[in-house]
């Protein structure tokens, strides 16, 4: 069935204090909508449950690239088209900005918000992933105040989160403390555009000499959400690249990973990939380190 | 039509439009039935195919996932914006001379994309035009007519430009 624009309610109270105000006295009862490539889908298809919308498009407040002393903090409706054109994050997080160029096609960047893409909470977001090896925060509003909570702690479930019904995803904190780590980012999908991920993996590293001393392991649909990899994480640190530990790592990623079967791929291939993919980043810093 | 729905009002290919739409009605539905503007094309419905591209305040937007309240003071341009004074625009005559164009459901949204690509690189690689089109789904000419057409189009875009440099110098 397709979708009866009569059916819902769309309005534009122009400003965050505004929409905060609305979602207070109605908790629950508004759904924020952004750049729309999501619930538009759903919409379109006739199966958007949500009767009362609340536009997010266009407020200044939430589109915005600040960069402090010691982080970089992106409002929530930032686009993935201002991510990909903004120098300071190709410099020091490349990761958010090819995670960004691996989303969709140059339309739906043009539209798709980062916290669309949190708040969405797919299990293969594609922003996920990266956010999750630079340790962001999530900075969260309502009018009862603001809060701040790990990303790797913001979703709890399939396509659950921890926003109460009155709050807002206001801005995503990335901390400038990655620029000399070594860093990996691969996504697997059925085609370099608008595929979704059937799996994709991030890493961010620091070596000591041989052995890894730092280490940050993340993944999309491996999972009911994106999480971090903390079992093959623990295989890795503090031990030399070398080929002991690409199977030792190998061997945690296959006992923590939990993927399913659907439409995209099997538990089977996604398991057997992400664990490739590691093995990939590892000889990657192996290789780097036999040239110098 | 109901008398109760807002009026929203933007700009289409440089003229000011005034509708009156439920919210939620989609951009692409408002150009075709309320402006009668049917060039841009439905395809999926879904932002995977590109064949309902158009231009959004600079940006290559699909308008079947944007809500009509959220174009209020946009300037949109669409397919029908491209030709002036009777004149085809170069890629749509670059189309027309290289075959990029057969069935023609994906070819507004083909121009459009093309034209965005080209606004940001005046000479596009070919890894630029695949990653530039690759939200533009084509079922007939194999891809490789239309960036071509692409190439050409750019190409006579760049040359005209030169020309025009030569002149004023």
């Amino acid at each position: 069935m397709r979708g009866n624009p009569e059916a819902h309610e769309l309005i534009a109270p122009g400003s965050l204090a505004a929409v905060l105000q609305l979602l207070a006295a109605a908790p629950g009862e508004w759904t924020p909508i952004a750049g729309g490539t999501e619930l538009m889908v759903a919409f379109a298809a006739g199966r958007l449950d949500a009767r009362k919308l609340v536009n997010l498009w266009g407020i200044p407040d939430l589109r915005f690239i600040d960069t402090t002393a010691n982080s970089i903090v992106l409002g929530a409706c930032t686009t993935f088209r201002d991510i990909r054109a903004h120098a300071g994050l190709a410099a020091e997080l490349p990761l958010l900005a090819k995670a960004a160029s691996c989303i969709g096609s140059v339309a739906n960047q043009s539209r798709a918000t980062l916290g669309g893409n949190l708040v969405n909470g797919s299990p293969a977001a594609d922003s996920s992933p990266a956010l999750l090896v630079y340790d962001a925060e999530i900075e969260i509003v309502s009018q009862r105040g603001s809060r701040r909570v790990p990303y790797s702690e913001f979703h709890t479930g399939y396509k659950r989160n921890v926003l109460a019904p009155d709050e807002l995803l206001f801005a995503i904190h990335l901390p400038r403390r990655f620029k000399h780590h070594k860093q990996y980012l691969r996504k697997i999908g059925t085609r370099r555009a608008m595929a979704i991920s059937k799996v994709a993996l991030a890493a961010t590293a620091l070596l000591d000499g041989n052995d890894v001393s730092e280490i940050r392991l993340a993944a999309a649909s491996l999972a009911p959400f994106p999480a971090r990899l903390y079992q093959a994480e623990a295989a890795l640190l503090g031990q030399p690249i070398a080929r002991e530990t690409v199977k030792a790592v190998r061997r945690a990623l296959l006992a923590e990973a939990q993927p399913i079967d659907d439409i995209r791929s099997t538990a089977e291939y996604r398991r057997c990939v992400a664990a490739n993919l590691i093995e990939e980043f590892l000889l990657e810093l192996s290789k780097e380190r036999a040239l110098r | 039509m109901s008398p109760s729905w807002p009026t929203i009002r933007f700009t289409v290919n440089g003229k000011e439009c005034a509708v009156q739409a439920p919210p939620m009605k989609r951009l692409l539905d408002v150009l075709r039935e309320d402006l009668h503007l049917s060039g841009t094309k439905e395809g999926c419905g879904e932002g995977e195919c590109g064949s309902c591209s158009v231009r959004m305040n600079g940006e290559l937007v699909n308008s079947c996932l944007v809500p009509i309240l959220q174009a209020e003071g946009a300037d949109i341009q669409t397919v029908e914006g491209l030709a002036s004074d009777g004149k085809l625009h170069p890629l749509q005559q670059a189309f027309l001379d290289h075959g990029g164009a057969q069935c023609g459901i994906c070819t507004p949204g083909m121009l459009m994309a093309a034209a965005q690509l080209i606004e940001r690189s005046p000479s596009p690689s070919m890894a630029e035009i695949r990653e530039g089109l690759a939200g533009n789904l084509c079922r007939c000419t194999g891809f490789m007519r239309i960036f071509e057409s692409v190439i050409a189009g750019a190409t006579q875009i760049a040359e005209s430009a030169a020309k025009k440099v030569n002149h004023a110098g």
